[in-house]
């Protein structure tokens, strides 16, 4: 499927809507929660432009960390299952103090602020506005 | 026993004419209800803006009410007492007038106090050329403030339902155990920065002085101010017996700068300046090491927060798409929370 508009497009223009019509038509709390709207559909937008790149890091990541050079499953929902599995074993090795000093808790923190970086990509809009 | 319907507007407004006209000791038709307005509050209260013309005066006051039906789950008649507290300590606190936890006065436990006039938007203080006096009062206000807060006797009769720890527990270690267990009850995905944070808290648990009166939720946003600085400290409910360096530690958690991050004090203040202030008007010696536990607790806390919002929406209770993006916010406290572990000594 090659349909244009493509999905982050048509979310752009729902993004454009609601900040520039429905925002200032609105006050009070729905003028708020329209403003949340926009910023919702922006980072989907973002989401999807980023998420394969930011599983496939991020699966890299976990094998490196678990020694564990198994390929990624292929497709998007069975990449999400086999991180969601590692991660599970990152924290099992966490509880059990592997991480508590040493060269695997420095390889460990370099991973998670990648990932962090990742998300916060998605989730922090590009230009700053302070929050709440 | 069915849940107690609603009251509409005209209801709620003649009940309340009612039990103020008793409790000044006149005839209902002597008082009047101006204005009765509902305003934006979060789901764990309610409040309303009430006008009431009355043979002493007008009267501008704010009615802070449970949810109806939600009777149990809080003691309004406790946070009354609490504000009575703290008024008394010299804590600018809105006035109590009048209260009753009697759910047949108004449908709910409620009280009645003053409405102090000024502004509570946090970005209005951080952003507005008209707020740069009381951006650079509030941070030295707020600390004086909270030493006051603290000053406060627990051991008052009149206080005794306050929650706080088991005795001889440490408060510090209870939060975190507490922090850490609902975090693992509500996380649907596994988070290794949790994990990561609960093992360096509980390996430095400070040693807590005697136990004192925590506002439980002191920071920029729970606050009135003016274009001079701090008016008025709001929203006790959950204030509790624990740690006066919880209070201190929050007031520096990240998400209270509002983007503001090179001031750690709520976008507008040093930790230096703060813990000047606080000690100056009469706080304990603030163990520096101790405020940096409390900080990186509060984060924690703040994280579960996220959590716990996202489930709301989750579980399909309030499909509020701000619960809903509240969830995604879970990546800026984990970034402060990975900037908190690297720090370590």
């Amino acid at each position: 499927m090659n349909d244009r508009p493509d999905a982050v497009e048509l979310l752009r223009a729902v993004e454009r809507f609601l900040e520039r019509d429905v925002v200032p038509a609105l006050d009070g709390v729905r003028q708020f929660h329209a403003r949340v709207a926009a910023n919702v559909v922006a980072m989907v937008a973002r989401e999807i432009e980023t998420e394969e790149a930011h599983l496939a890091a991020e699966w890299a990541g976990l094998a490196e960390l678990l020694g564990d050079a198994t390929p990624a499953p292929p497709g998007r929902e069975a990449a999400q299952a086999g991180i969601l599995a590692r991660n599970r074993e990152l924290v099992r090795r966490i509880r059990a103090g592997e991480a508590d000093a040493g060269p695997w808790r420095e390889r460990l923190l370099a991973h998670l602020e990648r990932v962090s970086a990742a998300r916060l990509e998605v989730t922090r809009p590009p230009r700053q506005r302070g929050g709440a | 026993m069915s849940a107690p319907a609603e009251l509409s507007s005209a209801e709620l407004s003649t009940r309340l004419v009612g039990f103020v006209a008793r409790e000044l000791g006149v005839p209902a038709e002597r008082v009047r209800a101006a204005s009765l307005r509902r305003l934006a509050g979060g789901a764990s209260r309610e409040l309303f803006a009430v006008d009431l013309e009355t043979p002493e005066g007008a009267l501008e006051l704010v009615l802070r009410r449970d949810p109806p039906g939600r009777i149990g789950e809080s003691d309004r008649g406790l946070e009354m007492r609490v504000l009575q507290a703290a008024a008394e300590a010299g804590v600018p606190v809105p006035r109590v007038h009048w209260g009753s936890s009697d759910p047949a006065v108004l449908g709910a436990p409620f009280f009645l106090m003053d409405r102090v006039e000024g502004e509570t938007l946090a970005r209005r203080l951080l952003r507005d050329p008209g707020f740069a006096q009381a951006r650079r009062a509030m941070t030295r206000q707020l600390g004086a403030a909270l030493a006051r807060v603290h000053a406060v006797d627990v051991r008052r009769p009149e206080l005794a339902a306050l929650p706080g720890p088991p005795p001889g527990a440490s408060p510090a270690r209870a939060v975190v155990e507490q922090t850490a267990e609902r975090a693992r009850a509500l996380a649907l995905e596994p988070h290794p920065v949790l994990e990561l944070m609960e093992r360096w808290l509980l390996e430095r648990v400070p040693a807590s002085g005697p136990a004192a009166l925590v506002h439980g939720d002191y920071r920029i946003g729970n606050v009135i101010f003016g274009p001079e600085g701090l008016r008025a400290i709001l929203d006790w409910e959950l204030a509790h017996v624990g740690d006066p360096l919880e209070d201190l530690g929050w007031l520096c958690v990240r998400t209270w700068r509002f983007g503001s991050d090179a001031l750690p004090v709520g976008g507008i203040g040093t930790r230096e300046e703060l813990v000047a202030a606080y000690e100056e008007a009469g706080g304990r010696r603030v163990d520096r090491e101790a405020l940096r536990f409390w900080e990186a607790c509060g984060n924690f806390r703040v994280a579960v927060v996220w959590l716990q919002q996202s489930r709301i929406f989750l579980d399909g209770k309030v499909p509020s798409v701000e619960l809903a993006s509240l969830g995604r916010r879970t990546a800026e406290t984990e970034e402060e929370l990975l900037r908190l572990l690297r720090e370590e000594a």
